[in-house]
């Protein structure tokens, strides 16, 4: 076994070495812009795009006109919220989203909303991470033209019911743009069964190479339009201007036909192995708490908080292994998980919460290494903590006068 | 973000974690921090004749404030209390090389310490 352990496969993910080899003619041999359509050097890029196209619109049960690449989920987020806010102002200025949403749908929305080109629902969650379909109908108003919800959230791993908030979406004549990236390549995607008009996804957080991604843009029942964001030669029907990254796109195909031909496997592999690393930390570890929903959930993702021990100081016991928290200590704006916070979770618990993420390389070696090293680590800084040892005197800790700083 | 080795060590190697028992003769405990700010600090020294001849802490927090406060143990320990008092979060800062988002490790660490001495010092005025 080689450490360190890399378990933070919601943040990214190691690609594919088949995923490199099908990239690598696309560098120095086939070098062309796929845009040039008079000469062999731009045919074959076209072709090898085109190709790609097919493999993950294959993925998502998607038609291959209905891909527009973007730079990634990021870029394809921002491109379909503010795309369709813009082209469909005359309708409307409303946007339904909630509270778990990725930050590029969130801070995309509340941009929006700054510059008064939008209004924004942010729906609540219940306790499990999860959107209530009825909660979405009743927020929508005439002034409302689309409503954002992600598949499956980056990091409790829970999994909206989409479908019904697709049905809804039709049933009220209004857009559904859905935030997939962690979905994607991991549990089965179908946009027709799904009912998604707009959907965000990207090549890395499948084993594919970072800095390429894609917007789904329905063509059919109905035939959404956005408006391009970025100007330029046109290219993406007109969607999203730029020349096309070829070896990248390239390799977000293969990636999308990997996880095609191998999801059902991997998922119980996955699946398995993520539910022995659960029960074992969960049966050794008193007062450790799973956050998320138990079933409706990524089949890779663990989140679990450790009361009385804060998260950074966890991760700098296990500098072999490369996890993720929502402890502020770990975050850029100082401040917990947000989405932690938006299921309840308590601050304590969510500055002590730890993020699991495996992925198609990981052993049950390493599962088994890192059982033990959790449990380790979360036992001496236990012994370390004075909310521990007050827990253990019997004291309420909420009934202590604290001094906050 | 990459700690210095001093902050590594430190936590890998507390110094002097444990606790005293709070009635304890010539025992001071200070407790900083909140369970919502993801950070809290117990200090506690032992004087004999005006010097602190032991110190404990025992701390939630991430790993600069863990090594915070096990520095501070090991600075107060054989230091009058005079001299403790003199103990200031930039020395701590400057010991452990604290990035500027730790500061606030090492502002806790200085608050234990006077909460410790204030403690102990109350104890000893009401006797």
């Amino acid at each position: 076994m080689k450490l360190p352990i890399f378990l933070d496969n919601h943040s990214t993910s190691p690609m594919d070495q088949r995923v490199l080899d099908a990239m690598l003619p696309y560098f120095v041999e086939k070098f062309g812009n796929a845009a040039s359509r008079n000469h062999a050097f731009g045919w074959a890029a076209e072709e090898a795009v085109e190709n790609a196209r097919k493999q993950i619109a294959k993925l998502i049960k998607a038609d291959p006109k209905e891909i527009v690449f973007t730079s990634g989920a990021t870029e394809s987020d921002n491109l379909a919220i503010k795309g369709v806010l813009e082209m469909y102002k005359e309708k409307g200025d409303h946007i339904i989203t909630s509270s778990t949403e990725h930050r590029a749908v969130i801070d995309t929305a509340k941009s929006l909303e700054a510059k008064g080109k939008a209004t924004a629902t942010y729906l609540p969650v219940d306790k499990y991470g999860m959107v209530n379909p009825e909660d979405v109908r009743n927020a929508i108003t005439d002034k409302t033209v689309l409503i954002s919800v992600m598949l499956a959230n980056n990091e409790i791993g829970t999994i909206n019911p989409v479908k019904e908030i697709g049905k809804i979406a039709k049933e009220k004549g209004i857009l559904f743009h859905c935030d997939a990236t962690q979905g994607v390549g991991k549990i089965p995607v179908d946009v027709q069964d799904m009912g998604i008009d707009l959907m965000s996804f990207s090549a890395h957080k499948i084993y594919g190479p970072k800095g390429v991604g894609a917007l789904y843009v329905r063509k059919k029942n109905p035939r959404v339009r956005i408006a391009a964001q970025i100007d330029g030669g046109g290219h993406e029907r007109g969607m999203r201007s730029g020349t096309l990254p070829v070896p990248l796109i390239v390799g977000f195909g293969k990636a999308c036909e990997l996880c095609e031909q191998e999801m059902a496997t991997e998922s119980a592999r996955l699946t398995a192995m993520r539910d022995r690393l659960q029960t074992e930390i969960m049966k050794s570890l008193e007062e450790s708490y799973l956050n998320g929903h138990p079933t409706q959930r990524l089949p890779h993702n663990l989140n679990i908080s450790f009361a009385y021990v804060e998260g950074e100081s966890l991760l700098m016991g296990m500098k072999d292994i490369a996890l993720s928290s929502g402890s502020a200590c770990t975050s850029a704006t100082l401040e917990p998980s947000y989405v932690l916070r938006a299921l309840g979770v308590g601050v304590e618990l969510a500055h002590s919460s730890i993020r699991f993420g495996l992925g198609r390389f990981n052993t049950d070696e390493e599962i088994d290494y890192t059982i033990k090293k959790v449990i380790e680590i979360v036992t001496k800084l236990r012994e370390m903590s004075p909310l521990y040892e007050m827990a253990k005197e019997g004291v309420d800790l909420k009934s202590v006068q604290w001094a906050a700083h | 973000m990459a700690y210095s080795d001093k902050v590594v060590d430190h936590f890998n190697n507390p110094r002097n974690m444990g606790s005293f028992k709070k009635d304890e003769e010539g025992v001071g405990t200070g407790m900083v921090g909140a369970p919502e700010c993801g950070d809290v600090m117990k200090l506690q020294i032992k004087v004999q004749n005006d010097t602190i001849v032991d110190a404990k802490f025992k701390t939630f927090g991430c790993g600069s404030a863990i090594a915070s406060s096990s520095l501070a143990t090991e600075w107060l320990k054989g230091k009058t209390i005079e001299e403790a008092q003199q103990i200031k979060n930039t020395d701590i800062v400057q010991e452990l090389n604290l990035p500027p988002v730790k500061i606030h490790c090492s502002v806790l660490a200085e608050d234990a310490i006077k909460a410790a001495l204030a403690d102990y010092q109350k104890k000893a005025d009401s006797k």
